[in-house]
């Protein structure tokens, strides 16, 4: 398969679902379960996009383990996108380079 | 408020979302070559795509040579969040953002410009917009471009450790709202449990990675719609 048909879908169909409601949409969409689903979207894929993948992230499983764990917390405490994912990042790469030099 | 102040307002408000950007889409980079992908090919799909988590999928695919409709479901399933954050900017943009207007910028809703145009105090004009979009994009760019080059350089050790920077920023917008909202935590957990069924019950892990979100988000989102349908008030929007 062509890398320029991969590259028109996903460019195609990404703009297209921004730019149509956005055009088109002038009022507040009223059925509350449509509302509903849409609300509950954007948190269902993200989290079943990160778990269990992130876990396989690293060759060994504890750095992406313990970069999970320090992404959790610190966005339990409420920190931002990126100290939370720098953090996290710091973590499986400190983790991942002790696990490289000892083993 | 006069265009080159509202200009100059919405380009400072896009400083700190260009930042992350660039960390985000070195991480990317480095995986769309350590895909397999070209270095300007990875580049192209972000200058086109300008969305997380819908071109982390799209490479997967493209990576496992997936099927076209299997990518265009997955794009849609995984961006359908941009269609209600246009709806709700709709809500707060001035009398002159016009079709033509929408057309163009509404290339640039993304969950980060979506929540700081959406929580400005007046409404958003077309300039403010542009001025917002243009750093994001250049981090956006930039950031993929340096991941594709240096992806190849970086010895494992260190680029597959970057690449929990993404679900890094997963976490931080999923973990604040359901801490705030138990329905939503009931929710995202099902959506997990049933991501870690598709991959982990032999039967089920012969599913491709991108049915498997769309699977994992629909199903887990009509529950919650059914099971707890949001009070006529609430907007959605990851950020």
């Amino acid at each position: 398969m062509s890398f320029w048909r991969y590259l028109l879908t996903m460019a195609l169909v990404t703009y297209l679902i921004r730019a149509v409601p956005f055009v088109a949409f002038r009022r507040k969409v009223t059925n509350r379960y449509v509302k509903s689903f849409l609300y509950y979207i954007p948190y269902t894929v993200l989290a079943a996009m990160t778990f269990p993948a992130i876990f396989y992230v690293t060759a060994s499983p504890v750095p992406a383990v313990l970069g999970t764990l320090v992404a959790l917390f610190l966005a339990y405490r409420g920190r931002g996108l990126v100290t939370v994912s720098l953090s996290a990042c710091g973590a499986a790469l400190a983790a991942n380079l002790i696990l490289y030099f000892y083993k | 408020m006069n265009r080159k102040k509202d200009f100059r307002e919405g380009f400072r408000n896009g400083i700190p979302i260009a930042l992350g950007y660039f960390f985000v889409s070195f991480t990317f980079g480095i995986m769309g070559s350590q895909s397999g992908l070209l270095w300007w090919e990875t580049v192209l799909i972000s200058m086109t795509n300008l969305t997380s988590a819908g071109q982390f999928a799209g490479v997967k695919i493209i990576a496992a040579a997936g099927s076209v409709t299997e990518l265009a479901l997955s794009q849609l399933i995984i961006n359908l969040r941009y269609a209600l954050m246009g709806i709700s900017l709709s809500q707060n943009t001035d009398e002159n953002f016009g079709t033509a207007g929408r057309a163009t910028l509404g290339f640039g809703i993304t969950d980060e410009i979506y929540a700081v145009a959406v929580n400005r105090p007046v409404p958003v004009s077309k300039i403010y917009m542009l001025g917002l979009l243009i750093l994001p994009y250049i981090g956006w760019t930039t950031g993929t471009l340096a991941g594709a080059v240096l992806g190849n350089v970086l010895p494992p050790v260190i680029s597959e450790a970057m690449g929990i920077a993404i679900y890094g920023m997963f976490i931080a917008i999923v973990v604040p709202k359901v801490k705030e909202e138990r329905k939503t935590l009931l929710i995202v957990l099902l959506a997990v449990a049933i991501s870690c069924a598709l991959r982990y019950i032999p039967v089920l892990s012969k599913i491709s990675v991108g049915f498997a979100v769309i699977i994992c988000a629909v199903l887990a989102s009509l529950a919650g719609a059914l099971l707890f349908p949001v009070p006529a008030s609430e907007e959605g929007g990851a950020a």
